[in-house]
């Protein structure tokens, strides 16, 4: 149960470096899970895990199509990913920003 | 004004425990460092545009503690305090950070990250800021990561970026 617990949300989910090189490989479009087992060089179990984890958070999306399941993804769920990346990255642009004017002042004393 | 011949800012995570920050400012290293190393200064850019700093302390030397609080415009303070661990003026700074919750002792370093800034001279005077923070454990980044922060995106910030940007 802690296991499913860590991987319950996306922030986790995406920490994975396998996870991440397949929304990787999905950001170029749709794909059945062979294609990505081929990309990725990892045994089908292994690649499925991951897609299951990914599903489990919403991170990817399947569908059928006839014998084949395409996983596609879905980008709302990693959105408070880059909420969360944007708001830190803002401050620090803000302070970078707010920083050249200190220095402007330092160099003009000069 | 910040200056055109300035870089962007760039976020990376070179691994599952770090966050890297970079970013080259348009003045040499020994004037950003003392922008960086002193407190009425610091008071100027650490909040940000997001409220005022009301405490600076720096007892800046080997194993000397910091303390940092701004009062946001919310009305709310955020604390953060740490030890400095290395110093080498114009160079190079770590030092421990520990963001205040509730109930959190002013000397606790529990969960504290580990910070390293680096300053290091670029083309036409200018400084290339590198700020790694490292949060050192699993147990560590998992806390970090229950307040909002995550370690492990790397690279793929790009990627999400773009995707959420086609979502707005």
């Amino acid at each position: 149960m802690a296991r499913a617990a860590t991987t319950a949300d996306t922030f986790n989910a995406v920490a994975e470096p396998r996870r991440r090189e397949i929304l990787d490989a999905l950001t170029q479009g749709e794909r059945p899970v062979n294609e990505l087992v081929t990309l990725l060089g990892l045994a089908q179990p292994h690649v499925s895990r991951h897609l299951r984890v990914l599903r489990e958070v919403g991170a990817v999306v399947v569908r059928d199509e006839g014998r084949q399941r395409l996983y596609r993804l879905n980008p709302q769920a990693l959105k408070p990913i880059h909420d969360w990346v944007a708001s830190y990255q803002h401050l620090w642009e803000e302070r970078f920003d707010l920083l050249e004017d200190v220095l402007e002042d330092l160099k003009e004393e000069h | 004004m910040a200056q055109a011949s300035s870089s962007t800012m760039d976020v990376t995570f070179p691994s599952d425990t770090e966050i890297l920050i970079t970013r080259t400012l348009n003045a040499p290293p020994h004037l950003v460092y003392r922008a960086w190393t002193t407190p009425e200064l610091v008071k100027k850019w650490w909040p940000g545009r997001r409220g005022e700093m009301t405490v600076a302390v720096m007892d800046f030397r080997v194993g000397g503690a910091w303390r940092y609080v701004m009062v946001a415009h919310g009305e709310f303070e955020v604390a953060f305090h740490g030890i400095y661990r290395e110093i080498v003026p114009n160079e190079r700074i770590v030092h421990t950070e520990v963001m205040e919750m509730p109930g959190t002792a002013p000397d606790s370093e529990e969960g504290a990250v580990l910070n390293t800034v680096t300053f290091d001279g670029a083309d036409g005077g200018a400084t290339t800021v590198r700020i790694r923070t490292d949060a050192g454990s699993k147990e560590v980044r998992d806390l970090i990561a229950q307040s909002g922060m995550e370690g492990g995106v790397r690279e793929q910030f790009e990627i999400i970026e773009e995707l959420a940007a086609s979502l707005t």
